[in-house]
């Protein structure tokens, strides 16, 4: 016998995140995204990456982007960052439009794009000499971006020395010492192991409370996206478009304790339906394992079951 | 494997060879298709120390035998020009303390001191526009477009066929010298660069324009620092190929330099110190090698293995 849950839909939200969606609105828009169209010529043909995307972020918000892997997350966020050109529509940036890279945008990437050749403490001071700042200044306040990641103790160290939960948290201080009004990440945590990478939401959630800083956060990973955002931007893919922005009911401060809570749970389960669809489950059907059976029927363990 | 069987691997890789070497000199049943003569008996034209064909040995043995003379004496020999490990050692001190033949030739050590020079200087010019121009072409596709197919081309051309052109142009002594180790170098240095250059991981080139990093600072605070070790690398590989060029340059215009010397020596059939003056060849370049390798863990402590972990 299996006993299924029964949750509450995920568009319940109770007075509390009621209330604080209200006020979320009431913000001033940090990131604007315009009718954002994105083709690749390739020698297959076209590839529309994305199609018509359209949303916007408020300030100190925290958005995840959720999809299918190959549904365009990267090329957005690429966009946004400005490493990629869009083929039409535009992105504001407290409204004026973004060309080009700079470091009114943050990022992190999924590979630790740290320096290797710099130490932690030179790392960090990077953007900042490149945006004028003295040495002085610049290695005073690299400093402090560091203790804030809590990795005084490496400042001299070389990225190969430490693990990948540092190297991450030294790119997070990097990009944060520029002082982005945007912080846009690529799958930050997505080579880190399960207990690192709960420790690093733990860490970006504490920091996302202290700074002024809102927050693009793509992943492929559903528990993450909700116990991270406030809204959740899911992409389909083929062309990518925006599917649905769910605003998650799970109430803030997040704590791990809600990972089991009905609201999480049924923000979960509008997700697998969203990105999962039962009718088309096409990669384990499409291509199935012509599975015999290899052992023989006198084996000493007859069956697993 | 760990450091001590590394070790006695690294000495057994020199030991083999030598190993060898001195089982074909002193075996005499090995090889030794010669013989040097001890006592010419009544051959007539054997004379003491002469190194004969065994045949011939052999069949004038029988001859003297058949009319009853004294028979010549001789023991088996390796040809002159295969010394034996211990003659060449000997030659390793007398080499260089052999005073020349003539007042104007040159003793070894300056030979080789001029050798090093017309390397150093043929190398540090390559460098000194190749490398630019190896980043330059590696870094930005219009240089890229400008420089490389030309130069495709150019490294096809063998240095050594601009020798007589380089003397023409450049007169009889160093310059051309130079000039064939730079020709030599040159092409493939801007090639291997620009090759290196491209494959820095485009992604810290990103992350570097995310934080506000304009054309040049790409260029300088990251395009370069980020391919140092490979390119440290490359320079180390290239300068071995220039001493393969230093032999070609040597003989063109007036013979010098350690070419001198050994062409020298094999004329006066010393190939003891012809082998000699080879190893020393070897074992300069080896030990640049080792040098440069040893500073490389010094200069960039960035590099993972350089770290001793
Ligand atoms: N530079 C490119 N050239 C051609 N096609 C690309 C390029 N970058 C991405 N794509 C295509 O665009 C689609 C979206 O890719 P991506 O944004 O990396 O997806 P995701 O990050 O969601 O996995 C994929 O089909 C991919 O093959
Ligand atoms: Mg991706």
């Amino acid at each position: 016998m299996t006993h299924i849950l029964e949750l509450p839909t995920y568009l319940d939200q109770d007075d509390a995140v009621k209330d604080r969606f209200a006020r979320l609105k009431q913000r001033p828009i940090a990131l604007e995204v315009k009718n954002l169209s994105k083709t690749f010529e390739t020698t297959g043909g076209t590839v529309t990456a994305l199609k018509d995307i359209n949303f916007k972020t408020h300030k100190r918000e925290f958005v995840c982007v959720i999809g299918p892997s190959g549904c365009g997350k990267s090329t957005l966020i690429r966009i946004l960052a400005g490493l990629e050109s869009p083929t039409s529509g535009e992105v504001l940036l407290d409204g004026k439009a973004v060309h080009g890279p700079g470091p009114d945008r943050g990022m992190v990437f999924q590979g630790y794009t740290l320096f290797p050749w710099l130490t932690v403490k030179r790392n960090v001071m990077f953007g900042l000499l490149q945006s004028g700042h003295s040495r002085e200044h610049a290695e005073e306040d690299a400093r402090q971006w560091i203790d804030l990641v809590g990795l005084t103790k490496f400042v001299d160290s070389y990225p190969h020395q430490l693990s990948g939960g540092m190297k991450q948290r030294v790119a997070i201080a990097r990009a944060l010492a520029n002082q982005p009004g945007i912080l846009l990440m690529d799958e930050p945590f997505g080579a880190l192991d399960a207990q690192t990478r709960i420790k690093m939401q733990t860490y970006l959630m504490d920091i996302w409370k202290n700074i002024d800083i809102t927050i693009l956060f793509i992943t492929h990973d559903l528990d993450e996206a909700i116990y991270l955002a406030d809204r959740i931007l899911v992409l389909k893919a083929h062309p990518g478009e925006v599917q649905e922005l769910i605003e998650v009911p799970v109430p803030q401060p997040r704590s791990p304790e809600q990972l089991l809570s009905p609201e999480f749970l049924a923000t979960k389960k509008r997700l697998e339906e969203l990105i999962h669809p039962p009718q088309e489950g096409d990669e384990i059907n499409g291509d199935h394992m012509n599975m015999v059976r290899m052992v023989p029927v006198d084996h000493e363990v007859e069956s697993v079951f | 494997m760990p450091a001590k069987s590394r070790f006695f691997v690294t000495i057994l890789s020199f030991l083999l060879p030598v190993l060898l070497w001195s089982l074909i000199s002193y075996v005499p049943w090995l090889w030794h298709p010669k013989v040097e003569i001890s006592d010419p008996g009544a051959v007539a034209y054997f004379k003491q120390g002469m190194l004969v064909d065994t045949e011939l040995f052999d069949k004038e043995t029988l001859k003297q035998e058949a009319s009853g003379k004294a028979l010549p004496e001789g023991r088996p020999a390796n040809p002159i020009y295969l010394p034996a490990p211990h003659e060449v050692v000997v030659a390793f001190y007398t080499a260089f303390t052999t005073e020349p033949k003539r007042r104007s030739e040159k003793w070894l050590h300056e030979s080789l001191w001029q050798s090093i020079q017309v390397i150093f200087w043929g190398f540090f010019l390559s460098s000194l526009v190749g490398v630019p121009l190896g980043i330059l072409a590696g870094t930005y596709d219009f240089f890229s477009r400008l420089f490389e197919p030309f130069i495709e081309f150019f490294r096809y051309l063998p240095a050594p066929v601009f020798g007589a052109l380089a003397v023409a142009i450049l007169g009889i002594h160093e310059a051309p010298k130079i000039a064939i180790i730079f020709i030599g170098t040159f092409f493939q240095q801007v090639l291997i660069v620009s090759n290196t250059t491209r494959k820095l991981d485009p992604s810290l080139l990103e992350a570097a324009q995310t934080l506000g990093a304009n054309n040049k600072a790409l260029l300088l605070k990251v395009v370069i620092p980020g391919i140092l070790p490979d390119l440290y690398r490359d320079l180390r590989i290239l300068l071995g190929w220039a001493w393969t060029y230093l032999i070609v340059a040597e003989l063109i215009g007036a013979s010098s330099g350690i070419t001198w010397f050994i062409t020298q020596q094999a004329r006066y059939k010393n190939f003891d110190n012809v082998f000699a003056a080879i190893m020393i060849i070897g074992i300069i370049g080896l030990t640049t090698d080792l040098i440069l390798a040893a500073l490389s863990k010094r200069i960039f402590p960035w590099q993972r293995n350089a770290a001793g972990a």
